[in-house]
């Protein structure tokens, strides 16, 4: 908590620091991510759930927490902090494109093509629309900070 | 032992994406599609390349757990890329979208065909 608010200039030590934030945030969305893969195990040919789950609930994740850092102030000190390790760190890391892309070559590559066009539509619209559920949360929960914004 | 290799490749998977987010914006601010573009596409291009080397060239399926599920799986990102796509919104939203779908796709399907040819 404090007194880092020197947010254009960053010196070498706040971008240290920076890094650390994403990491830590990486460490946790990885290893929520590695266990909705064993909980939902990818069998050949069929939907891979633990995928979805993870892009679908990370997307309408990181739509709630920018907003809600928007809301609250400007991305100085303790906000900025949140935003790498929640929004970069965690919501990045437990969301994967290359795995949703893997799976999608391999469907296809199997013959399933049905599965990999409603696998692909579904993950693209409900990511959208849990990005656009996650603001709109935030904005019934948060009043805008400061008043500056409209 | 995998599973702690997997999450700490994750973490640096994530370190590296934001490197090169930053990296990408201080020279080229308005850059479109950007710096979440290249990452997923080159992320699709490794993730796709292992794979490859495991499914026809009998490389151990941990590399796949760590270098795929791990590290790409940190880098690359949907959550981020779906936030940008709604942010930008009107016409150039789906463009973005589809251009990340069609190149992240395309490269992971590059990858395999390099793990099946080498």
């Amino acid at each position: 908590m404090g007194s880092t608010d020197r947010t254009s200039e960053c010196d070498s030590r706040t971008r240290g620091a920076d890094l650390g934030w994403v990491f830590l945030g990486g460490l946790g969305g990885t290893a929520l991510r590695w266990s909705a893969e064993e909980a939902w195990p990818l069998h050949d040919g069929h939907w891979p759930v633990g995928t979805t789950v993870v892009n679908v609930m990370g997307a309408f994740l990181l739509g709630l927490v920018l907003e809600t850092l928007v809301r609250m102030g400007p991305d100085h000190g303790v906000r900025r902090r949140i935003r790498l390790a929640a929004g970069t760190g965690f919501c990045g890391a437990l969301t994967t494109y290359s795995a949703f892309a893997l799976e999608l070559s391999v469907l296809g590559k199997g013959g399933h093509v049905v599965i990999a066009v409603a696998y692909a539509l579904v993950t693209v619209l409900a990511g959208i629309a849990a990005v656009v559920a996650g603001i709109a949360l935030a904005r019934r929960l948060v009043a805008i900070k400061g008043g500056d914004e409209a | 032992m995998t599973v702690a290799a997997l999450i700490i490749a994750g973490g640096i998977g994530a370190v590296l994406r934001y490197a090169i987010d930053d990296a990408v914006r201080r020279r080229w601010p308005m850059a479109f599609p950007g710096p979440t573009f290249v990452v997923n596409v080159t992320g699709s291009l490794v993730i796709g390349l292992v794979a490859g080397l495991v499914l026809y060239r009998a490389a151990s399926p941990e590399w796949q757990a760590v270098i795929g599920t791990g590290f790409c799986g940190g880098y690359t990102t949907f959550s981020t890329s779906v936030v940008e796509t709604v942010r930008l919104g009107g016409r150039r939203g789906p463009v973005y979208a589809g251009l990340t779908f069609a190149g992240s796709v395309g490269a992971c399907a590059v990858g395999l065909a390099i793990g099946w040819a080498l």
